[in-house]
């Protein structure tokens, strides 16, 4: 096993365009594991810790610009306000030393159905930059979970920095697990309000091979939301509005059966978060909407 | 008895040293405490030698398989691997071990047993050598169809998972996979069932949980110039480890010298054997230092684990809440190999009824040999899963006659006198009402804590903490209680002494002690309580303890909450007789100078020798001068008898320790998640030697309780019986913040029998912690689960 540490994020790029087959390492929090129990061996490990670019962000007007090896504890603590949905999953990682040294480059890359930043990621409509020795492009968070721990990164490619809009309104994350800290999650649900846009966007962990969205959930509610006016008039969900789009959360699960959990089990508790998220997103929504018009 | 007027017991008086600073009855401060926190405690994993070779086991990949054929060439012809050691490389006839039966093999010879089984050892350079060597031995299994439960163990055709035993319970067990069965029979049960106007019958399971000690096995063996070897092991027992590593090194017991080093924890786990005997092996055919040292995912193999538990019983009572009878039947899955299966049946049936007065009992227990993973010692030891039964049964019988839970336990509640289901009357305080009124009489947490002034909710004091799945939607509290019985020491008739040397000398110019025993220190503290007994009967400062190791005799065991009583009580009986020999040494120099000598009771104290009036008659330096006074004795507490196999009559315990709790839980009624609020215990100790340690052990055993409440199972596929989750990743212990808060009330009330009137402290918080959260669980959800660990599918009708 040989050990590449590039100074430079182009050093970075031709290593990887050399060696595709190397594993980029950051915090190590995934990969030492794996090595560490003699799971995995690869040929070339890529070590990313001297490129500080990946260590820091940008907040831009509308975004940010968050390197991929930015610690958890650096988003729960500095941008919180920025990237709520991030920061409230950021809380569930691991432990704190975990946290300390991960980041969500490392979620992307290893693209585990379990990763705890893909349902925030997925809310919020990330877009992953990643780059090559051949240039750089943005990938959509749609399109960037291919498979059970794959994704769409060319060999060649690394990922740089993570796009994240800032939050335009309320956001809310939630993840079971059966201890109350430290633990994967069983499945989890992130949930974002876009009221620019005016449209709701969703995330679910663990609850089928990839991260996904419940588009079908979204849709309804997006119609529901609009057309009772809702956006404007901020008046409460009716619980059978709440329910039908829980109950359509949860059947965007495609989960299984495991250790950690029954299939049976994960879609209910989905559902159960997708209701509750929703009620405190739109209940934080609505006590802005209504402070607004008070002000006005 | 509620009203009751008799006194419950008395404290100790203790006159010998106990003006001496540091000594029993102070909370001195663990030699190791900060070096474990802080992350510089030297554990056994971290020896280091030089020259030395790393050992690998290669374990089974399947539960139950003839081995076909082994082939170590590939192997062997790796650069850097130095021996690859089969079955047919035992230099011995004697290649099995075990505690109580030796029917465990030191490398599977044509069968294997159980997934994880070791087959080969490997010595190599390096440890990734060692491994890859292993990986490179090709083992040819042909598979057998594997014994996972009761039906399968005992069918007329099933396999023998040992064929031809001749062990001293093969005779009397209705079929060769059962390992023991121990009946209880007393009164007669069909005739109380009559009396009875409720009965109550539950069927309980009970999950396979693991000790999650710190520090997995580890040890260094040195091949030594005569032959012989040294082995440095983290242990529980160096005895009984040496008595079984010995003949199959075929080395006698002075070759084969021992010496404990750095220990996390054991709670039973380090009972059995794991790597000594494949470091040993390696070492003496190598000629070279061998190294062991298992990861997490080996040591959930490495270990023998918590029996896990099928339990059917049936109580009765009568309208005014007094218990009628009881039927029960436990059935313990002991795995692959014995291990301490039988003692395990004999406790399980033995406290089976539980701290309560009943006339008519038929208890039946059993422990079965199937493919599963081995089961032996784990803290509780049998007792806790008959705790959890039989006060789930209290719940159900207390509202079946419409009692408060509590009152109805105290109204059946054993005391001094009271006769077990075995005959043997409770000789000393049994203060099982008293414990019970104690907790409940405990201040409430109070309701809703997540609710801050103004702010959002507090999520960390909610079910799913951080990870923010509740605002308290869904929560509903709950509150259980529950009370549980755990004898102390080794039982059925067993010789469980301890050995201790004690020397006095002057060092420096102070007199100082030196305390010198085998005992394995796991956490238990009996470091801190050797050096305080030493001062309080020698009456001196400076107290050295020496480093465990055979170069003393044994001194039992770690485990049956047992050494603070018995290693205790030699170091005491070695001390007392120190100062025998001490004073006659004083009345020989100086006995003619003062008459006080002859006619006084003397007493060591402050370094010096006095009279109980507290006349000063000499300085233990002049005294002692340039002698040392040594003595090495060994101490047992009084003996106990087998229970009988057909009606499990008999004097078989030594001594009972008794713990409550009541549990106070936050359950997320929709999604199944529960959060344990607050776990308050009382329990009696007889005598707090250390009382920082007692709280501590009760806080630990409180919350391995909650662990098997809640959380920990090791699971194992019942259509392979190979184990799913041998990791911290998905083998889930409790974390600070599942940690509930544990206001501990201890009382003292002395047991005449024992060593300064104390009790064992350490399993019995581990009893009733279990069944107290499933009550308050029930309490909260108004299910009835009587499956313990509880999982969010049990709570959500999701499973």
């Amino acid at each position: 096993m040989d050990f590449l540490r590039p100074a430079s994020w182009e050093e970075a790029l031709a290593a990887k365009a050399e060696h595709p087959t190397a594993v980029p390492i950051a915090g190590g929090t995934d990969v030492m594991v794996e090595i560490n129990f003699d799971h995995r061996r690869p040929e070339y490990l890529l070590d990313l810790t001297r490129i500080g670019d990946l260590y820091e962000w940008e907040t831009g007007e509308r975004s940010v610009r968050l390197g991929a090896s930015v610690p958890y504890t650096r988003i729960m603590e500095d941008l919180r306000g920025e990237l709520p949905g991030l920061a409230l999953a950021s809380h569930t990682v691991a432990s704190p030393q975990i946290r300390n040294r991960g980041g969500v480059g490392g979620n992307l890359g290893t693209a585990s159905p379990a990763g705890d930043a893909h349902p925030a990621l997925l809310a919020a409509g990330a877009q992953v930059e990643a780059e090559s020795v051949r240039g750089t492009r943005l990938i959509p968070i749609d399109d960037f979970y291919t498979g059970v721990k794959r994704n769409a990164l060319a060999p060649d490619e690394l990922i740089r920095a993570v796009h994240i809009d800032r939050a335009d309104g309320p956001q809310q994350y939630s993840k079971v697990g059966t201890r109350n800290a430290m633990v994967i999650a069983v499945c989890a649900f992130g949930l974002a309000l876009h009221p620019e846009s005016r449209t709701v966007r969703t995330g679910i962990g663990s609850a089928a091979p990839t991260p996904v969205r419940a588009k079908a959930a979204e849709e309804f509610l997006n119609a529901a939301l609009e057309e009772g006016g809702f956006w404007d008039n901020g008046k409460i969900i009716t619980p059978s509005v709440a329910k039908q789009f829980a109950d359509l959360c949860a059947g965007a699960c495609n989960p299984i059966d495991d250790v950690r959990g029954t299939a049976s089990y994960r879609r209910h508790a989905v559902g159960v978060m997708a209701r509750r998220t929703l009620t405190w997103t739109w209940e934080s929504y609505r006590g802005t909407a209504t402070r607004t018009e008070g002000v006005a | 008895m509620p009203g009751r007027s008799a006194p419950l017991g008395t404290p100790t008086k203790v006159t010998q040293g106990s003006k001496t600073k540091g000594g029993i009855g102070e909370s001195t401060l663990r030699p190791d405490g900060t070096l474990k926190v802080t992350g510089e405690f030297a554990y056994s994993s971290d020896m280091w030698h030089e020259d030395m070779l790393w050992g690998q086991i290669l374990r089974s990949t399947t539960a139950h398989a003839e081995i076909v054929s082994i082939d170590t060439a590939e192997a062997l012809a790796l650069p850097g691997v130095y021996a690859v050691m089969t079955y047919d490389d035992l230099p011995t006839d004697v290649r099995n071990y075990g505690l109580e039966i030796q029917d465990t093999p030191v490398l599977a010879h044509g069968r294997v047993r159980h997934h994880g089984e070791p087959v080969a050892i490997v010595a190599a350079d390096h440890p990734e050598t060692a491994r890859r060597a292993a990986a490179k031995i090709k083992v040819e299994y042909r598979d057998l169809p594997v014994i996972t439960d009761e039906a399968s163990a005992t069918a007329p055709d099933a396999i023998l998972i040992h064929d031809n035993r001749t062990d001293r319970h093969s005779g009397h067990v209705d079929h060769p996979n059962i390992v023991h069965r121990q009946p209880i029979v007393r009164g007669n049960v069909e005739a109380a069932r009559e009396r009875a106007d409720f009965v109550v019958t539950g069927e309980y399971t009970f999950g396979m949980q693991d000790q999650a000690f710190l520090g997995p096995e580890s040890g260094l063996a040195v091949p030594a110039e005569d032959g012989g070897v040294d082995l440095y092991i983290a242990t529980q027992w160096l005895h009984s480890d040496l008595r079984q590593i010995a003949p199959v090194l075929g080395l006698p017991e002075d070759k084969v010298r021992m010496t404990m080093s750095g220990v996390g924890g054991a709670f039973g786990g380090r009972e059995d054997l794991s790597m000594q005997i494949h470091a040993c092996l390696l070492a003496l055919r190598t000629g070279k230092p061998v190294k062991i040292v298992y990861n997490r995912f080996e040591s959930f193999f490495g270990h023998v684990h918590r029996h896990p538990a099928k339990l059917t019983y049936e109580h009765g009572a009568t309208k005014d809440g007094k218990l009628t009878h009881l039927k029960a039947r436990i059935v313990l899955d002991g795995g692959a190999y014995a291990s301490t299966s039988a003692a395990v049946v004999g406790n399980a049936a033995s406290l089976g009824a539980g701290p309560y007065a009943i006339d008519d009992v038929d208890i039946d227990c059993v422990a079965l040999y199937t493919n599963n993973p081995p089961c032996g010692a784990m803290r509780g030891f049998g007792a806790v899963q008959a705790c959890f039964a039989y006060e789930a049964q209290m719940d159900k019988l207390a509202d079946a006659v419409g009692m408060d839970r509590v009152e109805f336990r105290r109204l059946n509640a054993m005391e001094q006198g009271t006769l077990l289901p075995t005959g043997q009357a409770v000789d000393s305080p049994a203060p099982v009402a008293e414990l019970l009124r104690r907790v409940k009489a405990m201040p409430l947490p109070p309701e809703r804590q997540w609710l801050t002034a103004g702010e959002a909710a507090d999520v960390r004091q909610l079910p799913g903490g951080l990870s923010n799945t509740t605002h308290g939607e869904g929560v509903v509290r709950g509150i259980g209680y529950a009370v549980g019985i755990k004898n102390v020491g080794f039982s059925e008739g067993f010789d469980d002494y301890s050995t201790a040397r004690v020397r006095m000398e002057v060092v420096g110019g102070e007199p100082v002690a030196t305390v010198h025993t085998a005992m394995a220190e796991v956490g238990q503290g009996g470091v801190t309580v050797h050096a305080q007994i030493a001062r309080t009967e020698l009456g001196v400062a400076q107290v050295t303890i020496q480093p465990a190791d055979t170069q003393v005799g044994s001194a039992g065991s770690t485990s049956a909450s047992r050494q603070t009583y018995v290693t205790g009580g030699a170091v005491k009986n070695s001390c007392e007789l120190v100062r025998e020999k001490v004073l006659e040494l004083g009345r020989r120099k100086f006995g003619s100078y003062h008459p006080a000598w002859a006619t006084a009771e003397l007493l060591l104290e402050g370094g010096k020798v006095v009279t109980d009036a507290g006349e000063v008659l000499a300085d233990l330096v002049d005294v002692l001068g340039d002698e040392s006074v040594e003595v090495e004795a060994e101490w047992r507490h009084r003996p106990t008898e087998p229970f009988d196999l057909r009606t499990g009559q008999g004097f078989g315990h030594v001594q009972y320790s008794f713990a409550a709790h009541r549990a106070v839980v936050e359950v997320d009624t929709e999604l199944g998640l529960v959060k344990v609020i607050e776990l308050a215990c009382a329990q009696d100790v007889g005598k707090a030697l250390n009382p920082l340690s007692i709280v501590g052990q009760i806080q630990g055993g409180t919350t391995q309780g909650l662990g098997i409440a809640v959380m920990e199972e090791i699971v194992v596929d019942p259509k392979t019986a190979k184990v799913r989750n041998p990791s911290f990743t998905d083998y889930l212990i409790p974390t600070i913040l599942d940690t509930p808060t544990i206001p501990v009330d201890v009382l003292e009330l002395a047991d005449d029998h024992a060593p300064y009137g104390l009790r064992g402290v350490g399993e019995a918080p581990t009893l009733s912690s279990t069944p107290a959260v499933l009550a308050a669980i029930r309490n909260a959800t108004g299910l009835e689960l009587a499956k313990t660990p509880v999982r969010p599918e049990h709570l959500t009708g999701t499973g």
